[in-house]
């Protein structure tokens, strides 16, 4: 019988390998698809809820706007990214450090 | 095993394993088809959860518009033709243990709770979430669309080649 702790279990897993890959990978791509992968995880917990315990479609309209957020995060995110390209070459995170003191 | 079993088990290990190569692996564009199939398996466990409009959401967004998007940065910013397209990790150690212990507590926290089980019965609900966006949450929704234009025209400012500089 698939409960409620079956998915909340699989949103931690995903949760955990996308705080894994924001602490450990250099590109700045490859961040923004972990914070995609946390997001994610989020959104599952919320639909998880909504169905099981709170008995109402808040969690999914939660969902919706997380998705809405994810969105315009990306877009903006991504053109940060192309900027900071386009000004040292790299893509690397640790060598954006052009406002260190 | 129940049907319902099966089902859960093969999309919970398709979503936890593509997500598992989108953070380790070496290739860049690796990760972002990974990636494509962890949207597809949330999707899966949406339409498990009887989420319809939403699975269908997270179709069109996540793999329609972001992935395309997540693609565009790893062309744009890499020379592809070049084998190259390496993704360096660091710290990987104290990541690993940070991400195993977080996992552990969430985990644990999650089977160890009393949760209150009694699904609803999976109906349609695509017109109850157009009527609660219409009426309770209309204020969000406004704010939301503001925000997706503000951003979506704020990243065209960011990415503009400026003439001056």
């Amino acid at each position: 019988m698939i409960g409620l702790s079956h998915y909340l279990v699989v949103s931690a897993a995903l949760f955990s390998l996308g705080v894994l890959g924001l602490l450990t990978r250099r590109n700045a791509v490859t961040v923004l698809m972990s914070i995609e992968l946390m997001l994610n995880a989020a959104n599952l917990n919320m639909v998880a809820f909504s169905r099981y315990a709170a008995g109402n479609l808040g969690g999914q309209i939660f969902a919706v706007f997380v998705i809405v957020v994810a969105a315009a995060e990306v877009a903006v995110a991504l053109a940060i990214v192309l900027t900071l390209y386009r000004l040292r070459r790299t893509p690397n995170l640790d060598e954006a450090d052009i406002l260190k003191g | 095993m129940t049907a319902e079993a099966v089902v859960f088990w093969a999309l919970a290990s398709l979503t936890v394993a593509s997500a598992a190569v989108v953070v380790l692996s070496r290739t860049l564009i690796y990760s972002a088809f990974a990636l494509l199939f962890t949207f597809f398996g949330v999707a899966g466990l949406y339409v498990m959860l009887g989420a319809d409009f939403l699975a269908a959401v997270q179709l069109l967004v996540y793999v329609g518009g972001i992935l395309v998007l997540l693609l565009f940065g790893v062309m744009l910013t890499h020379r592809i033709y070049d084998l190259e397209l390496r993704n360096e990790s660091g710290q990987l150690l104290q990541g690993a243990i940070v991400g195993t212990g977080l996992f552990l507590i969430l985990a644990l926290s999650a089977l160890r709770s009393q949760w209150a089980s009694a699904p609803r019965p999976p109906a349609p609900t695509t017109g109850a979430i157009g009527q609660l966006f219409m009426g309770h949450y209309l204020l969000p929704f406004e704010a939301a669309s503001i925000l997706l234009l503000v951003a979506l025209v704020g990243a065209a400012m960011i990415v503009r080649r400026r003439r001056d500089a």
